[in-house]
């Protein structure tokens, strides 16, 4: 015991000493957080869209002063049939088109069928496609709730989702799980495969490995300190999308903070297991950032919808650990689901940091090679 | 013991042995460095003369690799006059730097690079001619018996052939002084006696040879050696009138006496 | 200046000392035929060599001679091809929890944390022992109260002499019975050598037994058996004392006024052999030990040599070795 404390009194000291270290570990989520909840703000405000009504019945007014009274949306430009669209778009003066068929409402009642078209600007795709499913949602809404049940309307995705769980539309509410997400990576992953390949590249590893300190004596005084500041992390993002952007925590504030545990402990074992690989701390850096930081923000769904990806990306997610934190952690936060609704992600998680471990200790060397 | 015994020595006859000459190719006069209130070259005075092997010995951290970076145009002093190859040290750096060459143990030559291709680089970095350099990597080759060896890796290599290599790219742009950074560290003795043929070659030529070593053997193949302690030079003079002056029958015997005396 | 305190040493370097040459038993380290290669590269093969208890031995070679890949082997780092080897009767395979228990370790880099102080290196390394530095002050006081005043500062702020001393006083602080210091003294200006020289000496009067690799030839006198290695390969193990004594070609010291010139000249000449620069004198060999000093000076007063001196002098260690390259 006393080994093992003076091996983390030792790795504290390494943390406390290195300014980088403690910049990407206290400042990095913060900035990070800021960075996405207040500047790069995506949420879709007074957006300017143009009508191409070619019907122009009680239904398609309706569902035009819908769409401008959400406050998301005004009107920029009313075309008649014939006007060429893409020259609107061309002029920029408009995100979106939206385009009612001929004799809509006749056609929605007769045939329990109507065609709306959306265009959108998709020079900007992340603009567009959330432009794209508010108005398919404020539709798909008006004609629940005014007209029959069993219509069928086009673009009529999974809007309901979103518009019941993040009834304000906000984007904050999105990266704050995304965001803890990366930043467990970041810190438990990388740091600890950092800080395990700088023992093998300045040469100390070899001492320790020469004493009589257990491989697992090394490995738990090398991870105990990342795994107390990254819990400590988790904290702080919570309380500051709590606290700052106003993100609720519908669910059990224990639970969240258990699954948080269980998805560090899984970053944390990635760590150990980069590191058995990385012979020096740039190998390592590389790994984690490559294999770990880009998968996590293109590939959970975090910034890019999952749904969206061609079929070889969507499958590729599924190996991503922080898709699975990320439905668990919405789930608790915005839905507040216990463990009855998120038990097969909390066991996937758990399974990949078995295997992550089992992988890690085959992978360990008490020797030199 | 004389602290300022390296002021004499411009009176000295430069070489009393080996390569003749008495131009000055390095001047140092009340050279200081300091970092903070850490005095690392605390009032240098010294000359070096072409074609002249120099010894610059000391303990580590004695101030050794300052004043050495400060030579090379690296590094500005905090105060104090020096002249490398008849160019000023604060204003002529980049003068400076066309006409030295440097080798060190840790850095000499691109281990994934060819021999060939590392003299390619080379010469195109002192702006040699391709046709002068074809010419002058064939007699280098030649004189190293290396030829086979030109298309190789540097990292192929043993140790010795690299530091010789090393050593030759150094000095292939005919510079008027070339500085060696403890240059025959970890090979065998017989590669370490070949590689001081190679800088006595280059002396011969005229090319003035400023060495750093740990082997005190190899301060008495040179024809002057300065001993410097704590930031200063504490002893400058021909090997054989510093065992004369410290009553020591070889160098390692003079630097013990010199290192301790002064702690 | 006495620079080493070598009185009342029973081991004295480069002697046959009483007590090894009666022998104290078993071998306390042994190596039987041991041979490792990394690919294609056969660092070494087929060593063998064995170190009494209290013996202080030396592998002199340069680089790539293998002598770190003989040490991490011995440390239970890395593990042979072929052969076997022991330490105070444990396996370095089987036994390598022992081993490890047992031995100090220097590793040819200082392995020092940079970012810890002198005092929280040597606070951890105590602790990864399993002991407290004040339980074993007594063997490293020596050596720590030279660097104790500077206990606050980080260690990758020390000077190459400092670092070498606090490393290994980390390596003693579990109060080893074998030392093992892979090349403490390379890169190390030559006052610090000879004082971490004097510490090996008084370590060795304390019952330790220590195997040292170095590159410099000159520090082979001061162990009291040496093996000289060179690309894998053991030349010769012996005291130095008889590494000497068993160089029998006849050697000549040389010196002229111009020395370049000297040996540009002796090696023309049809009766020389070798002609090395050995500090202010050339060391010759002749075609056979028939050759005269007499015939060097006659060739070289011809060749206008001003101040000459040849004379016969005993071989160094470094005379040894570079004949045996040559063989």
């Amino acid at each position: 015991m006393k080994q093992f404390i003076g091996f983390l009194r030792k790795e504290f000291l390494h943390i406390f000493r290195d300014p980088r270290t403690m910049m990407i570990i206290f400042l990095l989520p913060i900035v990070q957080l800021l960075l996405f909840g207040k500047v790069i703000n995506t949420d879709i405000q007074n957006s300017r869209i143009a009508i191409l009504d070619q019907s122009h019945d009680n239904t398609t007014r309706e569902i035009t002063s819908k769409l401008v009274s959400s406050g998301y949306f005004v009107l920029g430009e009313e075309l008649m049939p014939g006007d060429d669209v893409e020259d609107v778009f061309r002029k920029g003066k408009v995100k979106m088109v939206v385009t009612f068929g001929p004799e809509f409402e006749k056609s929605l009642e007769r045939d329990g069928k109507a065609e709306v078209q959306l265009l959108a600007d998709a020079s900007d795709p992340n603009t567009a496609r959330i432009l794209t499913n508010y108005a398919s949602g404020i539709i798909n809404d008006y004609v629940k709730k005014e007209k029959l049940q069993n219509l069928q309307l086009p673009n009529q995705i999974n809007t309901e989702v979103r518009m019941l769980y993040n009834e304000g539309l906000k984007s904050v509410y999105m990266f704050v799980p995304g965001l803890m997400a990366m930043i467990l990576m970041l810190i438990s992953a990388m740091m600890t495969s950092i800080s395990i390949s700088k023992e093998k590249e300045l040469g100390t590893m070899e001492v320790l490995l020469a004493s009589p300190l257990k491989p697992i004596q090394i490995v738990l005084g090398k991870v105990t300190p990342y795994l107390l500041l990254s819990f400590i992390n988790a904290l702080t993002i919570i309380l500051i999308g709590v606290f700052l952007f106003g993100v609720p925590i519908k669910g059990s504030f224990v639970f969240l903070m258990a699954e948080s545990f269980l998805f560090i402990m899984m970053a944390l074992s990635l760590g150990i297991l980069i590191s058995t690989i990385a012979p020096n701390q740039m190998v390592a850096m590389f790994i984690s950032l490559l294999a770990l930081m880009l998968p996590t923000v293109l590939l959970s769904g975090f910034m890019f919808p999952i749904e969206n990806m061609p079929l070889p990306l969507r499958i590729l997610s599924h190996a991503m650990p922080p898709r699975w934190f990320i439905v668990i952690i919405k789930n608790i936060m915005l839905k507040g689901t216990g463990i009855l609704f998120v038990w097969k992600e909390t066991l996937i998680l758990m399974f990949m940091t078995f295997v992550f471990i089992a992988l890690s200790i085959k992978n360990f060397k008490i020797r030199l090679e | 013991m004389s602290k300022n015994k390296s002021q004499d020595t411009g009176f000295l006859p430069p070489l009393s042995e080996g390569a003749g000459g008495g131009l000055k190719v390095i001047e140092v006069h009340n050279l200081v460095k300091k970092f903070g209130s850490f005095v690392a070259n605390d009032h240098l005075n010294f000359d070096v003369y072409q074609g002249e092997i120099f010894g610059f010995l000391g303990a580590n951290g004695a101030g050794k690799t300052t004043a050495m970076k400060i030579l090379c145009g690296l590094s500005s002093p905090t105060s104090g006059e020096a002249k490398v190859a008849g160019f000023d040290i604060y204003k002529e750096t980049e003068k400076i730097k066309r006409n030295i060459g440097y080798m060190s143990q840790k850095f000499s030559l691109y281990e994934d690079l060819t021999v060939a291709e590392n003299i390619r680089f080379f010469s195109g970095v002192y702006g040699i001619s391709p046709a002068d350099r074809k010419e002058k990597q064939d007699k280098l080759l030649k004189d190293l018996g290396l030829e086979s060896a030109k298309d190789s890796l540097i990292g192929s290599l043993p140790l010795g052939w690299k530091q010789k290599l090393a050593f030759s790219v150094a000095i292939f742009h005919e510079p008027k002084i070339v500085f060696l950074d403890e240059p025959t560290g970890g090979v065998d003795p017989i590669t370490r006696r070949k590689f001081w043929d190679l800088i006595y070659e280059a002396a011969d030529r005229g090319i003035t040879v400023f060495v750093t070593t740990h082997y005190m053997d190899e301060a008495e193949y040179c024809n002057r050696v300065s001993i410097m302690n704590a930031g200063r030079i504490e002893a400058l003079d021909t090997p054989k009138n510093l065992k004369k002056q410290y009553s020591a029958k070889n160098m390692d015997e003079v630097f013990l006496k010199i290192a301790r005396n002064t702690e | 200046m006495n620079t080493l305190k070598l009185i009342n040493n029973p081991l004295q370097p480069g002697s046959e000392s009483p007590l090894l040459r009666r022998g104290l038993g078993e071998a306390f380290i042994s190596i039987q035929h041991i041979s490792k290669s990394y690919g294609d590269v056969q660092a070494i093969s087929d060593i063998s060599l064995e170190v009494q208890k209290g013996e202080l031995f030396g592998l002199i070679g340069p680089d790539g001679a293998g002598k770190t890949t003989l040490m991490r082997i011995l440390m239970t780092l890395l593990i042979q091809d072929k052969g076997s080897a022991t330490m105070n009767g444990f396996d370095v395979i089987k036994d390598y929890k022992k081993i490890r228990n047992m031995v100090g370790y220097m590793p040819g880099r200082f392995s020092l944390y940079q970012d810890l102080t002198v005092e929280e290196n040597l606070n951890f390394f105590a602790t990864v022992f399993k002991t407290t530095v004040a339980e074993n002050y007594e063997l490293i006081r020596d050596i720590y109260v030279q660097i104790e005043p500077f206990k606050n500062r980080l260690a990758g702020k020390l000077s190459g002499g400092m670092k070498q001393k606090l490393a290994l006083s980390c390596a003693l602080i579990h109060k080893p019975e074998i030392l093992i210091l892979d090349e403490p003294t390379t890169g190390v200006d030559a006052v610090s050598r000879k004082e971490f020289w004097e510490m090996l000496k008084n370590l060795q009067q304390k019952g330790i037994t220590i195997l040292v690799s170095t590159p410099y030839m000159d520090e082979a006198t001061l162990c009291n058996r040496v093996a000289l290695m060179q690309k894998g390969k053991v030349l010769d193990i012996d005291t130095p004392a008889k590494l000497v004594e068993n160089y029998t070609r006849k050697l000549y010291a040389i010196r002229s006024n111009d020395m370049h010139r000297l040996i540009m000249d002796l090696r023309l000449y049809e009766k020389t052999d070798s002609a090395y620069a050995f500090g202010q004198y050339l060391h010759v060999t002749g075609k056979d030990d028939e050759v005269e000093a007499t015939e060097f000076e006659n060739f070289l007063m011809k060749k206008d040599h001003e101040n000459l001196e040849v004379f016969d002098i005993q071989p160094t260690i470094e005379d040894v070795f570079m004949n045996m390259m040559n063989e």
